[in-house]
């Protein structure tokens, strides 16, 4: 059976445009706004990351730091993540959802608790930031066995060998990360290097959903439009902290990048 | 879960870089996976080089000052009655911890791999005193991260590092302390690993830093060992080991020598930081019963919640103030081979008392946690048993924190 997130690529590309990925975190700023954000940005998004937050992010800049701690101050627990997963997909059923963070939370939580829970509210994938291959490997397996897309992660610094055996054991869609930087980075690699080194990994098997990520805003998004997919995720959390600080509300500002962000890969 | 003998305890980890099949790891993000491939590659040829172990040498003994001295407390001794009170003097090392061995290792391989740019985390400021002398020893641009609350608590380390060259981030997220300065300093190196060599400043982190960490600190505990035939014809048979335990760096290498001993013969006593008296915050996962958590790259009884986010924790001693520890230590207590305690921020501050007024020592907050438990086990011991606290940094960085707690001195 073909999965959500598999279709979702599907549709971008019969409309000869990557998917749009957006980042946000889940209870960012209340859980009921984290909701309703994420619904309204459904509408122009392909396929919506949300993530668990956790107060020693090793691999996420300032925006989305502000954005975790906020939620974590607002009292989010990671029960609320699995409520609003589930509150979206039962107004949004065809819209793949992916869960993304830390592994302790995942481990505090429980392995198969964690992963039988996302079945349930039906998370489409995952991410872990810090469960690299092939120390993941069989955690991607108990993902698969519950029908959730564990998603590999590839960075400009991942030896040639080591690209073949990750792709072989990828699911349906890999994350390369654009340059050396924590998210939310200034785009410091050219364009076209970024492209080269995603058709390496895309060439290694075209079946694969190749996305990019990190240093992605409405100024870069245009010249990576070749790829499968693109995330956009610190500029998404920055916009819903100058919501808040201008006192404007975050759901229609954040809406708005979005769709500008959709009309620039059209 | 089994201590092995005549391996040293770094290299007692499984193919995954876990002790007893649950301490440790490396759990990093992709991008750091080929930096710290590269750097354990590295780190296993070096450490078989004999030109390299030469060098080491003779930094250790011409630039270190190794060894430290050995000496009795007699009159704290007198003054307790029961064990003897001994003291390896670590903090007369070069700079005045035992922080530098770790740093001068870390320079050392940095200048191996061919990178001019070194960075490193610091609570006390010790561990980043100590790496920018050693960076500007062998010529490296070094940046030090650190919370913002300790660079206000520790300002002498401060002031060593600027004079040094060295660049002070400081790092305002979180408690601004030590756990985020470490994250930070992580950050970083994620973003700038294909130039710059990352200092882990404890025997914490992903696997390999555990590693380089503890084989630079057991410098001490091979010199203790021949201190200790020299000074007694042959090992005495009743030995106790303290060492206050942070991340956990400086009781391992007083340790590692040791280790194979029967815990009979050598008993190995680390004492974590209990925090304020009347706080319910601490930073002493062992010996408060933590769960195992994951954090800056390694499995580890951790100070958190049940949710895994990981808790403030509070000490008088930013050196100790952090809410992980070392695998290698939770591999000790599991298999009961160390015994883990804690002394509180008060408990501390009577120790550096009393030690300072009988003795001719000026052991910092750190190793105050240690004398601490030696003062109040000492006399209930015979006197033929030998105590042996690591005295391990100097108070000079205190003078601030002690000046506001026990009045003008």
């Amino acid at each position: 059976m073909t999965s959500l997130l598999s279709k979702a690529f599907q549709n971008a590309k019969n409309e000869n445009r990557p998917a749009l990925l957006t980042y946000t975190v889940a209870g960012d700023n209340t859980k009921k706004k984290s909701i309703e954000i994420l619904k309204s940005i459904s509408n122009y998004a392909d396929i919506c990351e949300l993530g668990f937050p956790h107060n020693t992010p090793i691999a996420d800049g300032g925006q989305i730091q502000t954005s975790a701690y906020r939620a974590i101050k607002n009292g989010i627990k990671i029960n609320d993540v699995f409520s609003i997963a589930k509150d979206f997909k039962k107004s949004k059923k065809n819209k793949p959802i992916i869960l993304m963070g830390y592994y302790n939370m995942i481990f505090q939580y429980n392995e198969n608790k964690f992963l039988d829970k996302c079945k349930k509210v039906k998370v489409d994938g995952l991410i872990v930031v810090d469960l690299p291959y092939p120390e993941n490997k069989k955690f991607a397996a108990k993902c698969k066995k519950r029908g959730v897309n564990f998603i590999q992660l590839v960075s400009p610094t991942t030896t040639s060998i080591r690209l073949k055996k990750i792709i072989k054991d990828s699911h349906d869609m890999v994350y390369y990360i654009s340059m050396l930087s924590t998210t939310g980075g200034k785009l410091k690699v050219s364009p076209k290097k970024i492209l080269e080194r995603y058709s390496k990994i895309k060439n290694q098997n075209k079946s694969k959903n190749v996305v990019i990520g990190f240093g992605i805003t409405e100024k870069t998004i245009k010249s990576l439009k070749k790829a499968d997919g693109l995330v956009v995720g610190s500029a998404i959390c920055k916009e819903i902290s100058d919501s808040i600080n201008k006192r404007q509300n975050p759901v229609t500002n954040v809406t708005n990048i979005v769709k500008r962000l959709k009309n620039k890969i059209k | 879960m089994k201590l092995k003998k005549g391996v040293p305890l770094i290299d007692q980890h499984d193919r995954y870089g876990f002790w007893g099949g649950k301490f440790g790891g490396s759990f990093i993000p992709e991008t750091l996976k080929k930096p710290v491939e590269d750097l354990t590659n590295e780190f296993k040829k070096l450490r078989k080089d004999k030109k390299f172990l030469k060098k080491r040498d003779f930094y250790f003994k011409n630039y270190i000052g190794t060894p430290t001295s050995f000496v009795k407390l007699d009159n704290l001794t007198n003054h307790l009655g029961g064990a003897q009170i001994w003291a390896k003097v670590v903090s007369e090392a070069n700079g005045g911890a035992h922080k530098i061995y770790n740093a001068t290792v870390h320079a050392l391989i940095c200048k191996a791999m061919g990178k001019k740019y070194i960075v490193g985390d610091t609570g006390a400021g010790y561990a980043g005193k100590m790496l920018s002398m050693a960076a500007k020893k062998f010529g490296l641009k070094c940046k030090i991260f650190m919370g913002a609350k300790d660079i206000k608590r520790q300002k002498p380390n401060c002031d060593a590092m600027r004079k040094n060259g060295a660049e002070i981030v400081p790092v305002y997220s979180g408690s601004q302390t030590l756990v985020d300065a470490v994250s930070e300093c992580m950050r970083y190196w994620v973003s700038n690993c294909d130039n710059t060599h990352m200092c882990v400043g404890s025997t914490v982190g992903p696997n390999i830093f555990v590693k380089i960490c503890g084989w630079s600190t057991a410098q001490i505990s091979r010199e203790l060992k021949v201190q200790l035939k020299s000074e007694f014809k042959k090992l005495p048979n009743k030995i106790k080991l303290i060492n206050c335990v942070g991340g956990g760096s400086s009781a391992y290498g007083f340790w590692s020598e040791f280790i194979d001993y029967d815990r009979k013969k050598i008993e190995l006593i680390g004492v974590e930081a209990g925090g304020p008296k009347k706080s319910k915050l601490h930073a002493a996962p062992l010996s408060q019963n933590a769960k195992i958590g994951i954090l800056h790259g390694a499995a580890s009884y951790l100070c958190q919640n049940s949710e895994g986010q990981i808790n403030d924790t509070e000490s008088i001693s930013a050196g100790l103030d952090y809410p992980g520890v070392s695998p290698i230590h939770c591999f000790l207590k599991d298999t009961k081979r160390a015994r883990y305690t804690y002394a509180t921020d008060e408990d501390a501050l009577k120790a550096h008392v009393m030690v300072t007024k009988y003795e001719n020592l000026n052991p910092s907050l750190e190793p105050s946690h240690a004398f601490a438990e030696a003062i109040r086990i000492a006399p209930k011991l015979s006197k033929d048993t030998i105590i042996i606290v690591n005295s391990c940094g100097d108070a000079k960085k205190d003078r601030d924190i002690l000046r506001e707690r026990l009045g003008k001195k």
